[in-house]
């Protein structure tokens, strides 16, 4: 088990309800995080959404360790 | 130094055009991101920019780092705004310096073309009916293309 911290911004942080939250999970890639916190929370079919962990873009196979700060990051529109 | 900022406040273009100024400049290109009163047939009160600062800076920096690599300028520098913004607002500005106009010209366009596509900002905006919706988030089943979702 590790325990991380997750950020959600724009439609995730409406759709769960608030910006973070501390969660000890046996997901060991990012892929599977997201894959747990889907089934809790049904995530909005938003298109195609990226992650950052620690503040760099990672793929979805990257590994997740203790004390990982993660953000999942939905379609942007910037501009 | 940093070439990308977040404004959480109002700005000019004023207020960062020194950024750019540069002896060996010749010409000066900007773009101004405005918000307007519609979108896809909609009518439009206001908009919320919301961003991941920490790695939206990061971000930012490396389009403006890549325009450095891909064209002869002098100095580039983009802000962001967040937070509600109104009708008329500037919501983003590019400027670039370069001895000669097409750098410039090619820089600011390539610029805000990647911000607007690989930043982490998010756009809501706020409907004359008093809905709201989040840009680019608004996917009716038909729109997914298939395998798009994360594993």
């Amino acid at each position: 088990m590790v325990a991380v911290q997750i950020e959600y911004f724009a439609v995730l942080r409406e759709h769960v309800g608030r910006a973070r939250e501390d969660l000890t999970t046996a997901a060991t890639t990012v892929g599977q995080l997201y894959a747990e916190l889907d089934q809790r929370y049904a995530f909005p079919e938003v298109g195609r959404v990226k992650v950052a962990v620690n503040d760099e873009f990672r793929d979805w196979t990257a590994p997740l360790k203790d004390g990982d700060f993660v953000v999942f990051i939905p379609p942007v529109a910037g501009g | 130094m940093s070439h990308f900022a977040f404004s959480r406040e109002a700005f000019a273009p004023e207020d960062f055009r020194a950024l750019v100024a540069d002896p060996v400049a010749g010409g000066y290109a900007s773009f101004e991101g405005w918000v307007r009163n519609h979108n896809a047939g909609r009518g439009v009160v206001r908009l919320e920019y919301e961003g991941y600062a920490a790695l939206g800076i990061k971000e930012g920096n490396r389009v403006v780092a890549e325009a450095f690599a891909r064209f002869p300028i002098a100095r580039a520098h983009c802000v962001h705004r967040l937070g509600v913004l109104d009708i008329g607002d500037l919501a983003v500005w590019v400027g670039v310096t370069a001895a000669h106009r097409d750098a410039a010209f090619a820089a600011c366009r390539y610029i805000i073309d990647e911000v607007k596509s690989r930043v982490p900002i998010w756009k809501k905006e706020h409907y004359a009916e008093g809905d709201s919706g989040w840009i680019n988030c608004e996917v009716r089943p038909a729109d997914a293309p298939a395998g798009s979702a994360p594993p």
